[in-house]
């Protein structure tokens, strides 16, 4: 019975210990198709396949850019319906 | 109506864009209002429009630093932003998020990391909701006895009050922060924020969904302050996930771009809304959209236990975050249109 159980755990083990004694796994690398696009989305997406640092430096640059711009704009439009939008009232907790 | 597709270069998939756009306009309101970068939302949403999961995360996480940009500039013009407060806390926050991360790659060697992040999720969501819900029945008691003694409470009364008990511990150098109002051991906030930074760094979240009742409950902010404060710096901490992510080639920039068409819209609502709700009916909203979101986790934790109603349970916490999303947003938005009616009406009345 013991030996059994030995050769059981054996087998159920060994898969494990085989897999993990294989290689280290690398992150998959996406490679964006190009083929259909034109313009400024072809060139991003050169941009992203070609030199992931530039296009880093890209997105973090537009996405703020981009959040200062479109705040500004709602805030005008905002501040056009008449409300308070400096103060509040309301001052506890 | 194949107008209503646009296809993402970068991921390779056909997205419906006004799905996009109402995505950011709810979490928009959701985020300006509570002060949360709202990527437990955003991530399940993206996922059921159609993106893969890593897409999903770093697209999220590059929309959120627009997002809680517009929200802040917004709330700095009501004096909710403790910007010295801010910095402070990105000193602790960065550490610790650097810390939990690498736990994270400690417990993905082990083989612990789902079971231990779900867990580790659900139980802090549990803790908040009771320290949120708790708070607000002591609160109400304190109010009901002062009344009963004849006097009007104060509206500067708070429930649970362990801010104060830190606020006694004067490590050297002790710092005033004016817009918090709150003058306390530099150590403080560090501290919060680097707990705070670890428990998000394992969760994998910007961490307004922890700094914000930290903020409250542990450091004494105001909660518009905290609402404010917290925003800033989500900003700091998207910006340096956006980074991260984008740099590892899974941010959807077109995606992100469109969100934030939504979002900014939805930011000056929420955050317009704080205007016209109290402290702690804000505390309350914040402790309904917690409770939903260990809800969604139990529901991810209960799929993963059984394989059998894996897809069940799996498409019920999707459903649950996104009508949470829905729900809440549009109480915000009510409550915004309610008070700017009656804001124009008292213009109109003393003109």
């Amino acid at each position: 019975m013991l030996r059994f159980t030995r050769r059981l755990i054996t087998a159920l083990v060994l898969p494990a210990v085989v897999s993990a004694a294989g290689a280290k796994s690398e992150a998959i690398v996406f490679v964006a198709d190009t083929r259909r696009l034109s313009g400024v989305a072809a060139w991003f997406t050169n941009l992203y396949n070609e030199n992931l640092f530039y296009f880093t430096l890209l997105t973090v640059f537009i996405i703020p850019a981009m959040g200062l711009i479109l705040g500004k704009f709602t805030g005008f439009v905002m501040a056009r319906s008449g409300i308070d939008l400096k103060s509040r009232v309301l001052a506890e907790h | 109506m194949d107008w209503l597709f646009i296809h993402m270069p970068i991921a390779g998939v056909q997205i419906f864009w006004p799905g996009l756009i109402i995505l950011g306009l709810g979490v928009g309101i959701i985020g300006g209002f509570f002060g949360m970068g709202g990527g437990w939302m955003v991530t399940p949403g993206l996922n059921i429009l159609g993106f893969p999961m890593a897409f999903a995360i770093g697209t999220d996480i590059a929309h959120m630093a627009g997002n809680s940009l517009i929200s802040t500039m917004r709330h700095s013009k009501f004096g909710n932003v403790d910007y010295r407060l801010g910095l402070t806390m990105v000193i602790g926050t960065v550490c610790g998020f650097e810390t939990g991360a690498q736990m994270i790659m400690w417990l993905e060697r082990i083989g612990k990391v789902e079971a231990a992040v779900r867990c580790g999720y659900l139980g802090l969501l549990t803790l908040v909701a009771w320290l949120v819900f708790t708070d607000v029945a002591k609160k109400r008691r304190k109010d009901r006895e002062t009344r009963a003694a004849g006097k009007s409470p104060d509206a500067l009364s708070t429930g649970i009050e362990w801010h104060k008990t830190f606020h006694k511990i004067k490590i050297p150098p002790v710092v005033h922060f004016k817009r918090a109002g709150i003058r306390c051991s530099v150590w403080l906030p560090i501290g919060v924020s680097f707990v705070t930074g670890w428990l998000a760094g394992i969760l994998g979240i910007g961490g307004g969904l922890i700094r914000m009742p930290a903020l409250i409950y542990l450091v004494g902010c105001p909660t518009h302050v905290a609402v404010g404060t917290d925003l800033f710096e989500v900003v700091i901490s998207a910006l340096y996930g956006c980074a991260s992510y984008t740099y590892k080639g899974r941010t959807e920039l077109v995606a992100a771009m469109i969100m934030l068409v939504g979002a900014s819209i939805g930011a000056q609502i929420g955050s317009v809304a704080t205007k016209y709700v109290r402290g702690y009916g804000i505390r309350i909203f914040f402790g309904v959209a917690v409770v939903g979101c260990a809800l969604s986790i139990a529901f991810k934790l209960l799929a993963a236990a059984s394989p059998s109603v894996r897809d069940l349970f799996n498409n019920a916490a999707a459903v649950l975050i996104l009508l949470l999303v829905a729900a809440l947003s549009l109480f915000i938005f009510l409550k915004f249109l309610k008070g700017v009616r009656e804001e124009l009406a008292m213009k109109e009345k003393y003109r």
